[in-house]
C-alpha cells in the first residue's frame, strides 16, 4: 500500500465547507437508531466550537427513503425539499447542514438537477408557491455534518481528553471506516476524498490518533441497501452483505468501525449480533464483536463525554472493549441510567438554545 | 535554395517523416522534447503481432534519419509558433528561432494515466502495474512482485481509459487488446507455471495477424479470456489483490484473487500536442486529438495551410499505421511545397 497514491487522490477531492452559521436538519431514523449522536453533535458545535447552529421545528422528512424506494415521486420530493429550503431562507440561514447521508445525497442530487434543468427548478418553485405561498433561495453551502466535524477535526483534537490509542500497547487503534453510499458514490466531487478512497472519516481518525484499515471489501454495501432491508423477503441478503464485509476485515483485526450514515452503523452493529445468534460467530478479538460508532460518538469519546450520555448503551455490539483499550472511564452500573448521571443539561436536547 | 520543414516530435512518426523528407532533398529540423528520439518505442520490449524486438524498428528509424539534411534538436520544446504568410517561425525553449516553409506535427500520444481509474488502485496497491511497467519488466527479464516473489496468477484489464465515458474517453484505443494478448503470451513464456486471465469488453483484433495471435494465446499458451469489466481491486492482508468482475458470458459476478494486475492503459492526446494546438490555433476533435481536415482523404491536413499531421497525434495507431501515415504526410508536404504554397 502506497499512501502517496491516496494522498494524490485526496488532493483532487476537496470541497468547500462553511465555517459558521449552519442550518441543521436532523435525520428521520438516526434519532431512533443512535439517539445520542445528533445531541452530541450539537453540543460539540455549540459548546466546544462555539458555532451558530440553528434548527427549525417545522423541518420534516426529506422523503429520501421513500424516493429511493420508488414510493414518493421525484416531483413531490423536490417540492418537499424546496419547502425545507424556504424555511431555511425564512430563518435567515444559507449553510445547509444535514445530519443524514441520504438527505445530503438527495439535496445534492436535486441541486445538480436544477443546475442542469432550470425549467424543473422553476416548476418546483411554482408548485411550492401554489401549495404553501413560500419562496426560497438556493443554499450557499451544503455540507454533511461529517464534513463539518472533519473540517474542525484539529480543533477537536486540541480539546481531546483521549486519543484513539491502545493504552496498554501505545499502538494506534485499527479503525475500519465506512461512508454512506449517498455521501460520495453519486457525486464523488461532493465528498471529502471522493468515493473510492474517501478521506472524511479517515481524516478524523488520523487526527485523533487512530490508524485506518484498508481491506478488500471496504467499498462493499453495509447491508442497508433500501431494497434489501425495506423488503422483508430480502433481509437475508442484507445480512449476507454485512457478513461479506466482516469476513473481509477480520484478518486485519480492527478495533472498531466508524461510519457517517444513518443505516451503516445500524446494520454493521445489529447484524453482528444477528450473525452471532445465527452462527455463533464473532469478528472481533477475544471472542468479542467489533464495536461500531457514528463519527459524533467517536468525537464525543475523544472529547471525554460519558459513553452513556452518547447513547452507546443502545449499541447491540458492546462498545466496552474499545473503551477499555483507550482507557475511557465509565461506570458499568450506570449503563442504562442515562437520566440519573446525564452530563448534558436538558437544554441541549432542545432546539435553538 | 532547398525547402525547409520543421517536424515537431521525434517518435516513430516524426522520425519516419524526417527520413522521407530528407531523402527528397528537404532540409528538416526535428524537434524532440526528450534527450533522445524514439518516443514510446524506447519503452517497448517486443512488438505485436510477430513479437520482433522493438530495437529492430528503432534501428531502421535511426538508419533513415542518419542524414545530413536533418538537424536534430533534443531537449527542445516550442514556446512560440508564428505564421507569416507562407512562412512559419518557431521559438524554442532556448530562445532559438527556427523558420520553415511547412510544419509536420508528430507529437504522438500520452498513455492514459491509470491512477485516474481510482477503483483499480494504480499507484496505491503495490502490485497493480500498467502495460508499460510490464514491458519494463520484460526488458529486464524479471517479472516480480513488489516483495520480489514471482507472480503465479496474473490478471490483465483491457480498456483502461478507453471506451469509458466516466473518464471522458468514448473512443477505442484499438491496440490495447492486441497488446494484452501479446503480453499474456510473453508472461506465459517467461513464467510457464503462471496462470493469466484477460478481462475484456470486446476483443478488437482488427489488424493483420492479430486474430491469429489471439488464437495462439488460447490454444498454445492457455491464456484465459473472460468477457467482463473489472469493477474494482482491493488488497488483502497477504498483499494479494482481490478483484471483482462481471463475467458477462457466464452471466454472474466473479471475485478472484490475483498476484499481479496489469492495466492496459489507452492512448490520449499528448500534453505536448495540446500545447501546440493552443499555440498554433490548430483544431482538436471531441476526442481531444488533432482534428484532421478530412477523415477519408485529408487525414494529414490540418485547418492551417502548411501544417500537417503525422501519426498518433490524430488518433490511436499501430506502428505500422503510424509509419504509413507519416509517409502520407510527407507526400502531402511535397505536394504543398511544389504546387500549393504561394
Amino acid at each position: 500500500m502506497k499512501i502517496e497514491g491516496k494522498k494524490a487522490i485526496w488532493k483532487d477531492y476537496q470541497k468547500e465547507i462553511a465555517d459558521d452559521k449552519f442550518y441543521y436538519v436532523r435525520s428521520c431514523v438516526r434519532q431512533n437508531f443512535f439517539p445520542g449522536s445528533e445531541t452530541a453533535f450539537l453540543k460539540i458545535m455549540r459548546d466546544e466550537l462555539k458555532k451558530d447552529v440553528y434548527e427549525h421545528p417545522c423541518h420534516t422528512t426529506c422523503t429520501g427513503i421513500g424516493y429511493h424506494s420508488d414510493i414518493v415521486p421525484v416531483e413531490t420530493t423536490m417540492t418537499v425539499v424546496a419547502r425545507q429550503f424556504a424555511i431555511m431562507t425564512e430563518a435567515g440561514y444559507e449553510n445547509l447542514l444535514p445530519s443524514c447521508i441520504t438527505s445530503f445525497g438527495l439535496y445534492t442530487e436535486i441541486l445538480d438537477t436544477w443546475h442542469h434543468f432550470p425549467e424543473v427548478e422553476e416548476k418546483v418553485r411554482q408548485q411550492l408557491k401554489k401549495a404553501t405561498g413560500r419562496e426560497f433561495l438556493i443554499p450557499k453551502n451544503l455540507a454533511h455534518a461529517s464534513d463539518v466535524i472533519y473540517k474542525f477535526r484539529k480543533e477537536i483534537a486540541a480539546k481531546a481528553k483521549y486519543k484513539l490509542i491502545n493504552k496498554n500497547t501505545g499502538e494506534p487503534l485499527k479503525v475500519v471506516d465506512h461512508i454512506g453510499c449517498h455521501y460520495a458514490k453519486m457525486f464523488p466531487s461532493k465528498g471529502v476524498g471522493g468515493a473510492e478512497y474517501p478521506y472524511v472519516l479517515t481524516g478524523m481518525i488520523e487526527e485523533w490518533g487512530g490508524q485506518i484499515v484498508d481491506y478488500p471489501e471496504r467499498r462493499h454495501c453495509c447491508g442497508f441497501g433500501f431494497r434489501q432491508y425495506l423488503v422483508q423477503a430480502n433481509r437475508g441478503f442484507s445480512v449476507a452483505c454485512s457478513k461479506e464485509k466482516f469476513e473481509s476485515m477480520k484478518p486485519f483485526k480492527p478495533d472498531m468501525i466508524i461510519t457517517n450514515c444513518p443505516g451503516c452503523p445500524m446494520f454493521l452493529d445489529r447484524w453482528q449480533y444477528v450473525i452471532n445468534e445465527m452462527e455463533g460467530k464473532r469478528y472481533g478479538q477475544n471472542g468479542e464483536g467489533i464495536p461500531v460508532f457514528t463519527y459524533e460518538e467517536v468525537a464525543g469519546l475523544v472529547l471525554g463525554y460519558d459513553p452513556w450520555d452518547l447513547g452507546l448503551q443502545m449499541h447491540q455490539t458492546d462498545c466496552e472493549p474499545v473503551l477499555d483499550k483507550i482507557g475511557i472511564e465509565y461506570s458499568p452500573e450506570d449503563k442504562y441510567k442515562t437520566e440519573v448521571n446525564a452530563v448534558y443539561s436538558k437544554s441541549h436536547n432542545l432546539i435553538n438554545v | 535554395m532547398s525547402k525547409q520543414v520543421i517536424i515537431i516530435g521525434g517518435g516513430v512518426a516524426g522520425l519516419e517523416a524526417a527520413g522521407q523528407l530528407s531523402k527528397a532533398g528537404i532540409e528538416v529540423s526535428l524537434i524532440e522534447k526528450e534527450n533522445k528520439t524514439g518516443g514510446h518505442l524506447n519503452k517497448w520490449y517486443k512488438l505485436f503481432p510477430d513479437r520482433r524486438n522493438s530495437s529492430e524498428v528503432k534501428e531502421y528509424l535511426d538508419g533513415i534519419t542518419h542524414h545530413d539534411g536533418i538537424k536534430l534538436l533534443t531537449n527542445t520544446t516550442i514556446e512560440k509558433f508564428n505564421r507569416n504568410k507562407s512562412h512559419f517561425s518557431i521559438i524554442t525553449n532556448e530562445g532559438k528561432e527556427l523558420t520553415a516553409d511547412a510544419i509536420v506535427v508528430a507529437t504522438g500520444f500520452d498513455l492514459f494515466k491509470s491512477a485516474r481509474k481510482e477503483e483499480y488502485g494504480y499507484g496505491i496497491y503495490d502490485n497493480v502495474i500498467t502495460s508499460t511497467d510490464l514491458e519494463e519488466m520484460f526488458r529486464k527479464g524479471k517479472i516480480v512482485l513488489s516483495n520480489g516473489n514471482v507472480p503465479k496468477t496474473i490478471g490483465i484489464v483491457h480498456c483502461v481509459g478507453s471506451r469509458d465515458e466516466k473518464v471522458g474517453n468514448l473512443y477505442c484505443s484499438k491496440l490495447c487488446c492486441v497488446t494484452a494478448v501479446k503480453q499474456a503470451i510473453e508472461i506465459r513464456e517467461h513464467l510457464p507455471e503462471s496462470k493469466v486471465f484477460c478481462f475484456y469488453m470486446d476483443m478488437r483484433m482488427g489488424g493483420a495477424f492479430y486474430e491469429e495471435l489471439y488464437r495462439e494465446a488460447q490454444e498454445e499458451w492457455g491464456v484465459n479470456f473472460i468477457r467482463g469489466k473489472v469493477s474494482e481491486a482491493g488488497e488483502a492482508i497477504d498483499n494479494k489483490l482481490i478483484i471483482k468482475v462481471e463475467d458477462t458470458l457466464a452471466g454472474r459476478p466473479l471475485k478472484m484473487e490475483v498476484d499481479l494486475l496489469v492495466l492496459m492503459a489507452g492512448m490520449e492526446m499528448s500534453e505536448g500536442g495540446k500545447k501546440i494546438a493552443k499555440m498554433g490555433g490548430l483544431n482538436t476533435g471531441e476526442n481531444r486529438f488533432f482534428a484532421v481536415a478530412d477523415h477519408h482523404y485529408g487525414s494529414n491536413r490540418s485547418n492551417i495551410k502548411g501544417v500537417f499531421y503525422a501519426g498518433t497525434c490524430t488518433a490511436p495507431m499501430s506502428i505500422t499505421e503510424t509509419i504509413s501515415h507519416a509517409r502520407a504526410a510527407v507526400s502531402e508536404v511535397m505536394d504543398y511545397l511544389k504546387n500549393e504554397r504561394k
